[in-house]
């Protein structure tokens, strides 16, 4: 009897201790939201979205770099999704079970984790360097890099997931094997790559370390992408590290921007892989 | 008659030649992206270690292990930041695998079923949030609550007992390798416990409901039946998360505090890799200096290189082992 009683204990404890855990991720999840709340909202104003980012102690919001974001993350998004779901086609569809395709997939997996820092590095020594200048084409690239290998997962998983009586009718009738993928394959997969693709959008839009070196930063309004382009990750990074309060109410401004647009992302990707005729 | 006849088999020759074309160049241009993949890794490692030769032929093998960073005097040791990296990670796993494995204990096993989504989906909000956010948390919001409430009881606990007294000594100064390494568990806890979670729920259904049957606790299936059961992805998902914490930059830039010793105490500050790459990258002044900074880039990718890689073998062994 002494041992069940300790038995139950035990496993009261550990209970315990497994829904502490879990209260422990959700707190903090809140209370980051929360903080941000706080400290953002008095930071929204038709300001932010009117004026550029101002020298310290002058009035000023973050029009510069919104846009300057909003350019880069779509030419990253532009370049990267059709190379991804190209890559991610062939994974699918042409190299099932060949060496090859496990080199890739293998690859494909480790550029998926690895450090967005040393994106920046290679994308610093590969156009920066050669260019002679920081420019928003380069951190552009890097944000397409990291695209990539998010949309080639998500394009292969999906593409996987089409059930081989649909590609079986589309070749019975005499379709060529790219019609069957471009027409029959996309069509059927088209949720779900739309859905890593908005999840690859949402990943780059706070990225900053790759943005570092590459695009810098631009107190000035600026369009022209062979120039340093202002960008609200790199923004928010050198106002929050600003002695100047000014510049940290732009900085959490921004920060609640970021964050309410990716959540926003995140959300809506889940709910279109959620009514997705094939569920991962 | 006779012209319609040739007509249509023409055409029906030319729909069969453009059939045989499409498919090999649709082939060749998913192959030509496919290969870019790998291209972009290579292209990576050619540039780092390119960008990383004059450090290393300046410093030799002493790269690894030097402590001094002098920008001034241009001499380079990337040991402490290599400590920071490897610290504050150590710490981030400390604290995150046991939470990990609670959240995902509890998502697979206590959990009424209709909170197991919304659960779930919360958790992995966290790995949504993009590392600068951490960061600005971390520096106004997580630091003064570490400086008031945490490090002072430590400092007057811990820092007496000998030996351990060293990790907890200094005043207490809310930004330094502890936080770093608190807010990069926060981090790694979505990614940790999604892994688990995934494979957790792998275990057949069988397995558990014999062992309850016999009159165990859920702790002891868990303990018994799934850890056994799941070890090979649980690692594999640990390491997964340890790869990121590795990485991880602008969280850690945040609140780490920048200082480019090796201190025993974990409430100092300190550096890690990426914090001194994000910190001094658009300021480094000469060629050697830069040159350092892109060696210590070498030297976090071939880190988290190697322990993603390993994460992948196991994780592809798993899958190989339940015939997916």
């Amino acid at each position: 009897m002494e041992l069940y009683a300790r038995r139950r204990l035990v496993n009261i404890i550990v209970m315990t201790l497994s829904m502490a855990a879990t209260a422990f991720g959700l707190v903090f999840l809140f209370l980051v939201l929360w903080t941000l709340l706080i400290n953002g909202i008095g930071a929204i104003s038709p300001a932010l979205f009117a004026q550029n980012t101002p020298p310290p102690g002058s009035a000023g919001g973050l029009l510069n770099a919104i846009v300057g974001s909003l350019m880069m993350t779509a030419i990253a998004t532009v370049i990267g999704t059709p190379t991804g779901i190209l890559a991610g086609t062939f994974l699918a569809e042409y190299a099932r079970g060949s060496w090859f395709g496990e080199v890739v997939r293998f690859v494909n997996d480790i550029l998926l984790s690895a450090p967005s820092i040393i994106i920046g590095l290679f994308v610093y020594a590969v156009m920066v360097v050669r260019m002679g200048h920081f420019s928003a084409w380069a951190g552009a690239v890097a944000l397409a890099i990291i695209v990539i290998p998010v949309v080639v997962r998500t394009t292969e998983d999906m593409l996987r997931l089409v059930p081989g009586a649909l590609r079986e009718a589309a070749v019975a009738l005499g379709a060529p094997k790219w019609k069957m993928i471009v027409m029959v394959a996309y069509r059927a997969a088209m949720q779900g790559m739309l859905t890593g693709v908005l999840l690859a959008v949402a990943r780059i839009s706070g990225e900053t370390a790759p943005l570092l070196f590459t695009a810098l930063n631009n107190q000035f309004w600026s369009t022209d992408l062979n120039a340093p382009m202002a960008n609200l990750p790199v923004v928010i990074f050198q106002f929050a590290m600003s002695p100047y309060a000014d510049w940290q109410t732009l900085a959490w401004g921004g920060a609640l921007l970021i964050t309410a647009a990716i959540l926003l992302l995140n959300i809506s990707a889940r709910m279109l892989a959620a009514w997705s005729s094939f569920r991962p | 008659m006779a012209t319609e006849a040739v007509a249509v088999s023409r055409t029906t020759a030319q729909r069969g030649v453009a059939a045989g074309v499409g498919d090999p160049i649709f082939r060749a241009l998913t192959f030509a992206f496919a290969l870019l993949v790998l291209l972009i890794l290579g292209g990576v490692i050619i540039s780092l270690v390119d960008g990383a030769l004059p450090a290393l032929r300046q410093f030799g093998f002493g790269f690894f292990v030097g402590t001094a960073w002098n920008p001034v005097t241009e001499h380079f040791g990337a040991l402490a930041p290599i400590y920071g990296t490897l610290v504050t990670s150590a710490i981030a796993m400390l604290i995150g695998i046991p939470v990990a494995f609670g959240i995902a204990l509890f998502i697979t096993e206590l959990s009424p079923v209709w909170l197991k989504r919304p659960l779930a989906t919360m958790i992995e909000l966290l790995a949504a949030i993009p590392s600068i956010i951490y960061g600005i948390w971390g520096l106004f919001v997580l630091a003064p609550f570490v400086q008031e409430y945490i490090e002072p009881p430590l400092i007057n606990t811990m820092g007496n007992v000998p030996g351990i007294g060293l990790l907890f000594a200094g005043p207490p100064l809310g930004i330094g390798v502890l936080t770093a390494g608190f807010i990069l568990a926060v981090m790694v806890l979505p990614f940790i416990s999604s892994v688990m979670r995934d494979v957790f729920e792998t275990v057949p259904a069988v397995l558990k409901e014999s062992t309850y049957a016999l009159g165990a606790t859920t702790t002891e299936v868990a303990w018994g039946v799934v850890l056994p059961f799941t070890r090979i992805g649980v690692f594999g998902g640990i390491l997964l998360g340890l790869g990121r914490a590795l990485g991880e930059t602008m969280a850690v830039t945040f609140v780490i505090g920048n200082s480019n010793h090796i201190q025993a105490s974990i409430l100092q500050p300190g550096t890690t890799i990426s914090a001194s790459l994000a910190n001094e990258f658009t300021e480094a002044v000469g060629d050697l200096y830069l040159s350092s900074l892109i060696a210590l880039g070498l030297i976090l990718f071939m880190i988290t290189f190697i322990v993603l890689a390993i994460a992948k073998l196991m994780l592809i062994e798993l899958q190989r082992r339940a015939g997916g």
